[in-house]
């Protein structure tokens, strides 16, 4: 298992890799490479060259930009994980990342790098378009920007134009106090899951949702955003009743992935069940809440 | 094949050179251009982590990387451990007091992510042991006296006013 | 035999002496051994499941520069002898690469040598192999039948092996029996899957016509089976055993690796290595373990005691015969388990098919088919309406009763079940583990408690292979260990094999310390090469404590002897009129002592002090018989193992009925294997073996498609247990010495694994009991729990 023979390179400046980018299209950009190494070593993936984009200054960082925090495609997922703003500003983050892979894949691997493999099992990904984020990037022609829903087209699949660096992962951070939840399933701890679900919640002072969000990964092609769940229960109290039936709906509709670790019919259960789980444990931790 | 590249890598506290193809992991070059050979390979992609190596004292797996890319890093593989020849450091010591092995094929690895985890917490609960070794594959033990390997290396840590000797 | 107090060494807590090393990264593996000019081997894979092999063009590959050789199936075959097959099935021929036809998918076509591994695998992508695809056959039933097309179209069938064994009454059992039940259980194809791969080194030398080789092995009669098959004569090939092994747990076998890298070492008069990737270790290594169905009949009384059982299994050897058919002969030794059951019927079929080739696995056959017998002892117990414990009760072998004969002829040679699992019960408290069974429940868990009583058969001999291949009469299984000491009065041990973490250094020198009554840390343990060795069988059918280990204590045996003669020669005494301890020889009447030093002097420096005709040196030599074994089989009937070891395993888990995940509240193991020389081996060897159990019950699989490709050749489909799968396990001690064995030990190496997925599988059946489910196929995924639980309670919303 040794990788095809490939050329290094290491630009110095985000216009070096896009340019390079640019003039081959069997090069590819690594950051973290957790899991193009892999492929890599499978020859499953035989780039050309392998343009090394960790250390470019342009792509490091945690930013906090008031309503949202951006965090450079080449911020290593062990740093958002340790990092006291994430944790502070955007604990949704905070509870998927210990779920990501092992700890010495996150010590490598980056935000940016998990975000633009849009693997549809994949927690970053999936919190990215629960909170209805967005991804910027460059190439030669100059900055683009992409909403997390236009962004994942399918199974590792993304709409980023083939020359182009994802440069920044945008996650919106809510005006007001929120609580979280996260649930996800896998044959063992850390393996990719047959469905995880993502969810966010915040109340008013009497109790009653002001927004709320609930996203799945692992059951279809993408990691995605239930837009009818949040619509129903906003306004509501978010008893079980309300959030079991507000699922129902959503979830049977959802096209479920089929492959063959689970059933359609595995996912879709354990996708309304996770969804509920992760919805009310968002209620029960956010500050006002009573269903 | 493509041409050889000279990587210059800090291993263990000194400055080694290697002149390797860039599709060179740096598992491979660690043991196969600096003979040290106490990284394993396992699985090769990053599953196993037989080939677990400490980054800056992070825990990464040797094999999902290529040398290439490991230029400023310190490096800290097993054989950086021990404090002198001959010598065990405490946390060696206790995977020996327990038994923390059999074929010792994934134990370099277990070694140093128990050290890592020590460095940063100095006393692990039973279940941040667990959750620290869970992406490092035993075939033979079961875990059961890695983990207890572990509990006495915290043990022994906290009283012998040392640091993980050898980590960052 | 002493009892385990009376021991200064054995049964102590006493370091396990190779550890040192490997906390150091000090082991020395294969893939650690360097030698000048060495080349490397990548392999080139049939994809297709079955296909005949029209041309193989390696212009290409040649092309390549760094590129050395590549050698076709057809050009090796040339050259060497097939390999050997266990039964005698002429007609099934196996080479280490496919010949004119490929078998299975992943099977190897052709090898390519070059200056490093990554050119060798770019050249292997550039040899072009033209295949015509052919009908092939992945189910064991489907090839069973008359009509399937042979794997091996000569053989003429693609049944390897039928054989049905009636040992005792059956028939009349059956008819006088109050109920009969019927029952199909499934061991899906797993492995034990080391961490590190299959990996050899060869180098042959020309100028003295040797063939070293260095390869992570576990194989009785490795180096013969190599210099047979490459035409060398026995002296002529070197295996260095001081290679530590990364994990083998009996699969580690490597001789189509070893002949390939040896005749391309010859081709090329160069060292050569072939390392297994991991892909390769998977799909082509030929180191998958038993697949197999049972079809189990019972007969038995209303009281819960078994009378009789008729079982037919049916094990998929995959594409090639070699040693697998003969892990349906180990488990006739132990075919009634730990029961009294007065007869058997057994059918062992064995049948070829276009998977991986198998190989032997921990427990050579013993953990299948425990499952099958401990499945079979729930669902009596569940059909008379006794607890399942009561019914092994009244079922065990009592502890009075050994030697106990079993139908099939062996004889067990000791043990206490009852005690063994009393004990279990008290510690768990077993009213209290009911009590948090029902608990869980009510918090609408799915939860449920399994039990396995299982015996461990050990001292492995291979009675199996006279039993079912007539023509092979081996009746010994020898071990052996040299003990030597020094003009300074060190002692050297001497054992013939390599290890793979079963501490047998360890083992050697606490044995001989205890004899010898000196300090083990002080003595060392040496590996000669095997053209140095002494007769031996490799670490096999947990073994080593009982043959290594009787070895070694009655060479040192030897050695007092010697040491009593020369001080008793001394003394001008009898020899029986001395007592030798702790290096010291003692003339009892007198006290008069000689010393250490001075026998070790008279007996290197000193012939003129020495007894008439005795050498001179201090050195001792033991070749040792399995014990209670060296009859050929009787009507179908044969003493299998000596020893049995015994094991009972009782676990609580809890199902969370949406999800289907098995969570593990409670596993104790009551574990018996007489006096234990080591407690943190067999205490390491215990918790390793329920990991092994775990995953086969729960998640380790080679799943083939319908298109006869395999599914799971990594590790993210192959899903080995992390410690997150592994429960926390209390181990109950119970101690019930052999009295076959030296020190009274018996085998544990493949501990654990024996009852763990019986046990594991009856906790999942017990929870999911009230549904009206069972799962009678392993591994039982989560996903298959939940769907079931969904499918059996459609209506019921269980939200937790």
């Amino acid at each position: 298992m040794k990788a095809a023979a490939f050329s290094y390179v290491r630009p110095s400046t985000l216009a070096e890799a896009c340019a390079i980018l640019r003039a081959d299209e069997d090069a590819r950009l690594i950051a973290g490479g957790q899991t193009l190494a892999p492929m890599m070593a499978m020859r499953l993936a035989r780039p050309s060259q392998l343009v090394d984009i960790a250390r470019l200054p342009e792509l490091a960082g945690v930013a906090d930009a008031g309503d949202a925090l951006v965090f450079g495609a080449a911020v290593r997922q062990a740093e958002a994980e340790r990092s006291p703003l994430v944790a502070a500003r955007l604990p949704l983050l905070a509870k998927a990342l210990p779920w990501v892979g092992h700890q010495p894949t996150r010590s490598r691997g980056t935000i940016g790098g998990s975000v633009a493999n849009a693997d549809p099992a994949a927690e970053i990904p999936l919190v990215l378009a629960t909170l209805g984020g967005a991804v910027d990037f460059m190439t030669c022609d100059g900055p683009g920007h992409i909403a997390a829903q236009d962004f994942f087209a399918g199974p590792m699949m993304t709409a980023l134009p083939a020359d182009a660096v994802l440069t920044a992962v945008r996650f919106p951070v809510w005006s007001t106090p929120v609580g979280v939840g996260f649930h996800e399933i896998s044959a063992r701890r850390s393996d990719f899951a047959y469905v995880s679900a993502a969810a966010q919640a915040s109340f008013d002072e009497d109790g009653v949702c002001i927004a709320c969000t609930l996203g799945l990964g692992g059951a279809a092609a993408v990691p995605t955003r239930l837009e009818s769940v949040a619509l129903k229960l906003a306004g509501r109290r978010m008893t079980d009743a309300e959030i079991a039936e507000a699922l129902e709906e959503a979830v049977a509709a959802l096209e479920i992935m089929t492959d063959s670790y689970a059933s359609p019919e595995y996912r879709r259960r354990v996708a309304k069940e996770l969804g509920a789980r992760a919805l009310r444990d968002a209620r029960d931790s956010a500050p006002g809440s009573r269903p | 094949m493509s041409a050889p590249v000279t990587v210059e890598l800090n291993v263990n506290g000194a400055t080694r050179t290697a002149d390797v193809e860039p599709r060179t992991t740096l598992l491979d070059c660690l043991r196969d251009e600096m003979k040290l050979t106490g990284a394993h390979a396992g699985c090769e992609h990053g599953v196993c982590g037989a080939c677990t190596i400490l980054l800056d004292g992070e825990p990464a797996r040797a094999c999902l990387m290529f040398a290439v890319q490991a230029d400023g890093y310190r490096i800290t593989t097993v054989e950086g451990l021990a404090p002198a020849p001959g010598e065990l450091g405490i946390v060696q010591d206790a995977f020996c007091e327990t038994h923390g092995m059999q074929c010792g094929y994934c134990t370099p690895a277990m070694v140093l992510t128990a050290h890592a985890l020590l460095a940063r917490n100095a006393s692990p609960t039973r279940e941040e042991i667990v959750e620290a070794i869970s992406g490092n594959i035993c075939r033979c033990t079961g875990y059961g006296q890695i983990i207890e390997a572990i509990e006495v290396a915290a043990r022994r840590l906290a009283v012998s006013n040392a640091g993980v000797e050898g980590a960052p | 035999m002493s009892a385990p107090g009376e021991f200064r060494f054995v049964s102590r807590d006493r370091r396990v002496r190779e550890d040192r090393r490997f906390v150091a990264g000090r082991g020395r593996y294969v893939a650690d051994i360097e030698r000048p000019g060495m080349l490397h081997v990548a392999l080139v894979h049939s994809p297709h499941p079955a296909a005949r092999i029209l041309s193989i063009e390696s212009q290409a590959a040649l092309a390549l520069p760094g590129v050395r050789l590549v050698l076709t199936g057809e050009q090796l075959a040339a050259a060497v002898e097939p390999l050997m097959n266990g039964l005698d099935t002429p007609h099934v021929q196996r080479y280490p690469m496919a010949v004119g036809q490929a078998r299975y998918a992943g099977e190897w076509v052709a090898a390519v040598v070059a200056d490093t591994r990554a050119i060798a695998e770019d050249a292997a992508e550039l040899v072009e192999v033209a295949y015509e695809p052919l009908p092939f056959v992945i189910d064991a039933e489907e090839a069973y039948t008359p009509q399937s097309t042979p794997v091996h179209e000569k053989h003429g069938s693609n049944v390897l092996l039928d054989r049905t064994f009636v040992w005792g009454e059956v028939e009349e059992h059956f008819a006088q029996s109050d109920h009969k039940l019927a029952l199909r259980v499934t061991w899906g194809r797993n492995s034990t899957v080391p961490i590190e791969t299959f990996g050899v080194v060869a180098s042959w030398d020309p100028w003295s016509d040797t063939l070293d080789v260095w390869a992570s092995i576990q194989m009785p009669k490795y180096a013969d089976q190599i210099a047979r098959a490459l035409r060398l004569p026995g002296n002529g090939v070197r295996v260095h055993y001081d290679v530590d092994v990364g994990g083998s747990y009996g699969v580690k076998r490597g001789i189509k690796h070893t002949v390939l890298v040896g005749h391309l070492s010859r081709l090329l008069n160069r060292p050569v290595r072939l390392i297994e990737d991991r892909l390769e270790n998977m799909r082509s290594g030929d180191a998958h373990g038993p697949d197999r169905i049972f079809d189990v009949e019972v007969a038995f009384n209303s009281d819960g005691v078994v009378n009789s059982m008729k079982m037919r299994a049916l094990d998929n050897a995959g594409a090639y015969a070699g040693r697998a058919p003969f892990q349906l002969g180990k488990p006739i030794g132990a075919i009634v388990g730990p029961y009294r059951i007065k007869s058997v019927r057994y059918q062992a079929v064995s049948v070829t098919s276009n998977k991986a080739a198998q190989e032997a696995v921990r427990g050579f056959g013993q953990a299948p088919t425990n499952y099958a017998i401990e499945s079979m002892m729930d669902r009596v117990a569940a059909h008379v309406g006794i607890d399942r414990l009561e019914v092994r009760r009244r079922n065990f072998i009592g502890a009075d009763e050994f030697p106990y004969l079993i139908p099939s002829g062996t004889r067990y040679d000791s043990g206490d079940y009852h005690t063994v699992m009393d004990k279990v019960l008290a510690h768990v408290e077993w009213p209290a583990l009911l009590a948090e069974r029902d608990r869980l429940r009510a918090t609408g868990m799915l939860a449920g408690i399994g039990v396995a009583a299982c015996l461990e058969p050990s001292g492995g001999n291979s009675s199996f292979e006279p039993l079912l291949n007539e023509k092979n009469n081996t009746t010994t299984w020898m071990e052996s260990v040299r003990i030597n000491v020094d003009a300074l009065g060190t002692v050297s041990v001497m054992i013939h094999t390599t290890s793979s973490g079963q501490g047998h250094e360890t083992l050697a020198s606490t044995v001989v310390g205890e004899a010898l009554g000196l300090d083990p840390d002080k003595i060392r343990v040496v590996r000669p090469d095997s053209l140095a060795s002494l007769p031996g069988n490799s670490p096999v059918g947990s073994r080593m404590a009982i043959m290594m280990g009787g070895a070694a204590h009655l060479a040192a045996g030897k050695l007092i002897d010697k040491c009593k003669a020369i001080a008793a020669h001394q003394f001008g005494c009898a020899d029986e009129a001395v007592d030798y301890a702790s290096g010291s020889v003692i003339e009892r009447a007198t006290g008069r002592t000689l010393a250490w030093a001075d026998l070790v002097g008279v007996a290197h420096r000193n012939h003129h002090l020495l007894p008439d005709g005795m050498q001179p040196g201090l050195e001792a030599t033991h070749i040792y018989q399995v014990p209670n074994a060296s009859e050929l089989p009787v009507d179908g009937r044969i003493q299998m193992y000596p020893c049995h070891s015994f094991e009972f395993h009782m676990t609580l888990v809890a199902i969370d009925p949406i999800l289907g995940k098995v969570e593990f509240r409670r596993y104790v193991i009551g574990h018996d294997c007489g006096v234990v020389i080591n407690p943190h081996i067999v205490k390491g060897m215990t918790l390793g073996g329920i990991a092994h159990g775990i995953g086969a019950a729960l998640m380790e699989e080679f799943v083939y498609g319908e298109d006869g490709q395999m599914m799971s050749q990594t590790f993210m489909d192959y899903l080995l247990p992390s410690s997150h799968e592994m429960p926390h396990v209390e181990i109950v001690h119970h101690c019930t010495p052999s009295p076959l064995t030296v020190l009274g030990q018996k085998g544990s190496g493949e501990s654990g694994y024996l009852g763990a997925p019986a046990a594991v599988s009856g906790a999942i059946n017990d929870a999911v009991a009230p549904l009206g489910l069972r799962f009678e196929k392993l591994p039982i995924r989560l996903t298959k729990i939940s769907d079931a639980v969904a499918a059996a309670s459609p209506k019921q919303d269980r939200t937790l």
